[in-house]
C-alpha cells in the first residue's frame, strides 16, 4: 500500500518535470506577480514556501468549484518560474496525472475563489495576474434619485423662499407703517406746526427736479 | 499745449461744485448709496477679481516665460491698469450717473459709448452665467463619496465600460458627455440638455436675489462672494504645498524665460489681460462709483483695487500650479510604471531591477541589445515639462485638469466643493458688475416704466437675459460660448475703452477734470496721472486694439471641436466655422464699435433738426409776444 503511494508520487513528480520540459500546453495558464508593486517595503521574498501556498490555494480553489474532488498540492504542476516571479501551471486531473484539466474548468474554479487567492498573498486582481482570466468588474452603484438633484433641490428651495421673504416683506413693512399713523394724529399735528416755524430759517431745500432732468435739448 | 474740443453747454448739463456740496450736505438725491465703503471696496474687488485671474492668467504666466511675464505684466498694470481705473472711479463720481448717463453729460453725442458698454456687458452677462451653471452642476454634483467624474460608467449590457470614456479619460468623458453632451460640430445643435436648463435657472435666480434690490441686496451678498474666495485659495495653498510634485509646479510657473520678452505678443497679451482682469469699459465701476459720496479718495481706491487685482492674479497662479504640478507629477509616475512594467513582463526581470532613476540606462542598455522587442513594446515618452504644460487654461482646466487632480487627493468632495464654492463665489461676484452694466443704462434710456419698482426692473433683465442664455444650453452651447467669448468680449471694450479716454480728456476737458479731482480729493492729480491719461495710456490702448485687429483679421476662423468619430480623438478637432457665423460675429464685434459713431452722427441731424424748428418758433414766438405786448399797452391807454 505504502510502496503504491510512493510509486505514484515518484511517478507524479518525474511526469511533472517531464511536462516542464515540453511546450506549454494549451491548458496552461501563465500567472504574475507584482508583490513589490502592490507591497512596497512590506513585500515578503518569493521562495518556495510560497510557491507550496500558491499551489495550495489553487488545490484549494479546484475543490471548492468541484466539490467531492479531492485536488491535492501534487496535483498543481508550476513550471518556468522566472525572477520576475512568473510562471505558469497546469492541473493535473485527479484519475490521471497524464491528462490535463480542461481551461475553461480550471478558469471557473479561479474565478470562483480569486479573492480568496488574493488575499492568500495579500495582493489584487491587477497585481496577482492570471493571463487570459479577466478580473470581473464592479457592479456601479446606482443611486434612484441622483444625489445631485437633492441638493440643487434644496438650494432651489432656499433661493426661492429667499427671493419670496425678500419681495413680501416691504409690502407687509407698508401695511404696518400704515396703521401706525391712523393712531398718532394727534402728536403728528403738533411736531408739523413746529416745523412751519423753524421753516423760514433755513436757505430753502435743493431741489434736485430741475438738474436731473434731461438736458440734451438746448434752447 | 493742450487739445481740447469744443464743448458748449457742458456747464448745463453737470452739477457745479457747490451744488454738489449741497446735495451731498442734504442728502437730497434720490441716488442709492453704499451702506460703508468696505461694502463699495468688496464690490469692486470682486467685479474685478473673476474667472479670469484663476484660469487665464496662470496660463499667460506660464506659457510666456513664467516669471518673466511679470515684468510685462506689472508694467502694463501700472501704466494702463490703474489710470484707466482712476478715471473711470473719477468721472463716476463727478458726475454721478451711471455709464451711459455720463457720456450723455459730457456730450449728447457721445451717447454711443454708453450703448456700446450696454451691449457689451449684455453680451458677457449672457454667456458668462452659463459658465456659473457649469460650475453649479459640478457643485451639486461634488456631494458624493465617488466623484462622477473620476471613473467611467459601464456600457448598455455591462460587459465593459463605455467605449468614448475608454478612448479619452474619465474627467474628459464626465465634461463633453455628462455635462454638455456636446455635438461634433457647431451645425448641430443637439436640443436642449434639461440638466444644464435646471442650474441655468438656479443660476439665474441666485443673481436675482442678489441684485433684487441694486446695490441694497448687492453690498450684503458681496460680504461673502468676495472674501471667501481667498479663504479657500489659502486652504488649497496649504493643502497644494503638502502634495507630492506641487514644487514641480510653481517652479515651472516662475522659471523667468527672459527671452520671451523680445516678442511683442508676450506684451500684447499682458495687455489685454491687464485690461480684461480690470473688468474697464463695462460702464459697472463708472456706476458703482456713482454711488459714493463726493468727496471719496478715488485715487487711493484705484491704486488699492489695482494692487490686490494683480496681487489675486499671482496668489491664484501660485495655487493652481502648485495642484497642477502634483497631477503632472502623479502622471508622469504612472507613465514611468506603466513603461517600467512592460519592460519587466517583456523580459522577465525580477521587479527591483528596473527603477526610477535606472529606467533610462535600463532601457538604452536594452535597446542595444534587443532593439526589436523594445520597438515592439511601444513605450510612452515620459516628460514631466509636456504634463505641466498640458491645456491648462479656460474651462479645461477648471472642469478637466484640476478636477483630475482633485480625484486623486484624499477626502476628494471636500476639495471639490470648496474649489467650485470658490468658482461660483467669482463668477456670482463678477456678474454683479455685468449685471449694474446693463439695468443702469437700460433706465436711464428710459426702457423701464418710472412706475415700476426696482424688484420688476431687475426680474425682467434676468428673465430676458435668462431666455436668451438657452442657446448655450444646446448640445452645440459650448461652441456658441467660446465665439461670444472671442467675439463679443474683446474688440468691442478695447475700442470702448479707447473712446472713454479721449473723451473724458479732450472733450470734458482735462483741466476741467483736473480741477473736479482737485474739488473731489483735496489735490491736483500728480505728473503721472497726466502723462498717463493725456498720452500712455491712449496710446497703449491704440496699439493693443490695432494689434488685437490684424491678428483676429488675418488668423483663419477656427473653432476646436469634440469629435468622438474623428481620428485624432481625444484630441479637439480644427474646424471651420460656417459662412452664416460671420453675420453672428459681425453683430457680436461690429454692432457695438458702430454704435459708436452712428449715434453721434443721429444725435446730430436731430439736433440741427431740433435747431431749425426753434429758430422758426422763436421769430414766431417774438411776433405772438410782440403783438400781445402792443394788445396790452394799447388797452390800458384805451382805459385810462
Amino acid at each position: 500500500m505504502l510502496g503504491k503511494i510512493f510509486f505514484l508520487l515518484c511517478l507524479s513528480s518525474a511526469w511533472a518535470e517531464d511536462l516542464c520540459s515540453k511546450a506549454v500546453p494549451p491548458e496552461a495558464y501563465y500567472v504574475r506577480l507584482s508583490i513589490k508593486t502592490a507591497l512596497g517595503d512590506k513585500a515578503y521574498v518569493w521562495n518556495d514556501n510560497e510557491m507550496f501556498l500558491f499551489q495550495a490555494t489553487l488545490a484549494f480553489a479546484m475543490r471548492s468549484q468541484f466539490s467531492g474532488q479531492e485536488y491535492n498540492v501534487s496535483n498543481i504542476v508550476v513550471c518556468d518560474e522566472t525572477p520576475r516571479v512568473s510562471f505558469w501551471f497546469v492541473v493535473t486531473s485527479l484519475e490521471d496525472p497524464s491528462r490535463l484539466v480542461s481551461r475553461g474548468d480550471v478558469e471557473q474554479a479561479v474565478r470562483k475563489s480569486r479573492n480568496r487567492i488574493n488575499s492568500a498573498f495579500l495582493l489584487t486582481d491587477q497585481t496577482l495576474e492570471f493571463i487570459g482570466i479577466t478580473p470581473t468588474l464592479a457592479a456601479p452603484v446606482a443611486p434612484n434619485t441622483p444625489p445631485w438633484l437633492i441638493v440643487f433641490g434644496v438650494v432651489m428651495g432656499a433661493v426661492f423662499a429667499g427671493i419670496l421673504v425678500l419681495l413680501v416683506l416691504p409690502l407687509i413693512q407698508k401695511k404696518r407703517k400704515k396703521n401706525q399713523p391712523m393712531e398718532d394724529e394727534d402728536s403728528d399735528e403738533e411736531t408739523q406746526v413746529k416745523t412751519a416755524e423753524n421753516g423760514p430759517e433755513r436757505s430753502g431745500v435743493y431741489n434736485m427736479s430741475f438738474s436731473d432732468d434731461d438736458k440734451f435739448t438746448q434752447m | 499745449m493742450k487739445l481740447k474740443l469744443p464743448n458748449p453747454g457742458l456747464e448745463d448739463r453737470i452739477l457745479s461744485h457747490q451744488q454738489l456740496d449741497k446735495v451731498e450736505e442734504e442728502e437730497a438725491g434720490d441716488r442709492p448709496k453704499w451702506d460703508n465703503k468696505a461694502q463699495y471696496m468688496l464690490t469692486c474687488v470682486g467685479f474685478c477679481v473673476g474667472l479670469g485671474n484663476v484660469w487665464r492668467f496662470p496660463y499667460l504666466c506660464q506659457s510666456h516665460g513664467g516669471g518673466a511675464f511679470m515684468i510685462p505684466f506689472l508694467i502694463l498694470l501700472v501704466l494702463e491698469g490703474i489710470p484707466l481705473l482712476h478715471l473711470e472711479f473719477a468721472i463716476g463720481q463727478r458726475l454721478r450717473r451711471g455709464s451711459l448717463g455720463v457720456w450723455a453729460t459730457i456730450h449728447p453725442y457721445l451717447t454711443g459709448i454708453g450703448v456700446a458698454s450696454m451691449c457689451v456687458s449684455l453680451t458677457i452677462s449672457l454667456y458668462y452665467n452659463t459658465i456659473i451653471a457649469w460650475i453649479l452642476w459640478y457643485l451639486f454634483n461634488s456631494f458624493q463619496e465617488t466623484l462622477p467624474w473620476s471613473q467611467c460608467p459601464m456600457n448598455a449590457n455591462l460587459t465593459g465600460i463605455i467605449s468614448e470614456c475608454e478612448r479619452s479619460s474619465p474627467v474628459d468623458y464626465f465634461w463633453y458627455r455628462e455635462t454638455l453632451n456636446t455635438t461634433p460640430s457647431i451645425e448641430e445643435d443637439g436640443g436642449l440638455q434639461w440638466w444644464m436648463l435646471l442650474c441655468h435657472v438656479c443660476a439665474w435666480s441666485f443673481l436675482y436675489i442678489c441684485i433684487i434690490r441694486g446695490i441694497e441686496t448687492t453690498g450684503k451678498a458681496v460680504y461673502v462672494t468676495s472674501t471667501l474666495p481667498y479663504v479657500v485659495l489659502t486652504v488649497f495653498l496649504i493643502r497644494g504645498l503638502t502634495l507630492k510634485g506641487s514644487f514641480n509646479g510653481v517652479k515651472f510657473l516662475f522659471t523667468p524665460d527672459l527671452s520671451e520678452l523680445a516678442k511683442p505678443t508676450t506684451w500684447l497679451d499682458a495687455g489685454a489681460q491687464v485690461f480684461y482682469s480690470f473688468s474697464l469699459a463695462f460702464g459697472g465701476l463708472i456706476s458703482f462709483s456713482s454711488y459714493n459720496s463726493v468727496h471719496n479718495n478715488c485715487e487711493q481706491d484705484a491704486v488699492i483695487i489695482s494692487i490686490i487685482n494683480g496681487f489675486t492674479s499671482v496668489y491664484a497662479a501660485t495655487v493652481i500650479y502648485t495642484i497642477i504640478g502634483f497631477r503632472a507629477t502623479e502622471r508622469f509616475d504612472n507613465c514611468l510604471s506603466g513603461n517600467i512594467v512592460a519592460l519587466l513582463n517583456a523580459f522577465e526581470l525580477a521587479e527591483s531591477d528596473i527603477t526610477d532613476s535606472s529606467y533610462d540606462q535600463v532601457v538604452q542598455r536594452l535597446n542595444e541589445t534587443y532593439p526589436d522587442v523594445i520597438q515592439g513594446l511601444d513605450l510612452k515618452t515620459c516628460n514631466l515639462d509636456t504634463f505641466l504644460s498640458e491645456g491648462v487654461e479656460g474651462t479645461g482646466l477648471a472642469f478637466i485638469v484640476f478636477t483630475e487632480a482633485i480625484t486623486k487627493m484624499p477626502i476628494s468632495p471636500l476639495w471639490a466643493v470648496l474649489f467650485f464654492i470658490m468658482l461660483f463665489c467669482l463668477g456670482l461676484s463678477s456678474m454683479f458688475g455685468n449685471i449694474e452694466g446693463i439695468i443702469v443704462p437700460l433706465q436711464d434710456l428710459k426702457v423701464f416704466p418710472k412706475t415700476w419698482p426696482k424688484e420688476a426692473t431687475t426680474a425682467v433683465t434676468c428673465l430676458i437675459c435668462c431666455a436668451v442664455g438657452l442657446i448655450f444650453l444646446q448640445g452645440s452651447g459650448n461652441y456658441w460660448l467660446s465665439l461670444f467669448d472671442t467675439y463679443g468680449g474683446s474688440i468691442p471694450l478695447l475700442v470702448v475703452a479707447f473712446c472713454e479716454m479721449v473723451s473724458v480728456v479732450y472733450i470734458y476737458g482735462i483741466d476741467r477734470f483736473n480741477d473736479d479731482i482737485k474739488f473731489m480729493i483735496g489735490h491736483k492729480p500728480n505728473f503721472f496721472w497726466q502723462a498717463t491719461w493725456r498720452v500712455i495710456s491712449p496710446l497703449i490702448m491704440l496699439f493693443i486694439l490695432v494689434f488685437y485687429i490684424i491678428t483676429k483679421v488675418s488668423e483663419k476662423l477656427l473653432y476646436k471641436a469634440w469629435d468622438p468619430e474623428s481620428e485624432k480623438f481625444p484630441t479637439l478637432v480644427e474646424k471651420t466655422y460656417p459662412v452664416w457665423i460671420y453675420v453672428i460675429i459681425f453683430v457680436l464685434a461690429g454692432i457695438p464699435c458702430i454704435a459708436i459713431p452712428f449715434i453721434a452722427v443721429w444725435k446730430c441731424v436731430k439736433a440741427k433738426k431740433n435747431e431749425s424748428v426753434i429758430r422758426k418758433g422763436n421769430s414766431s414766438r417774438s411776433m405772438t409776444l410782440f403783438c400781445v405786448f402792443r394788445f396790452t399797452v394799447m388797452n390800458k391807454l384805451y382805459d385810462s
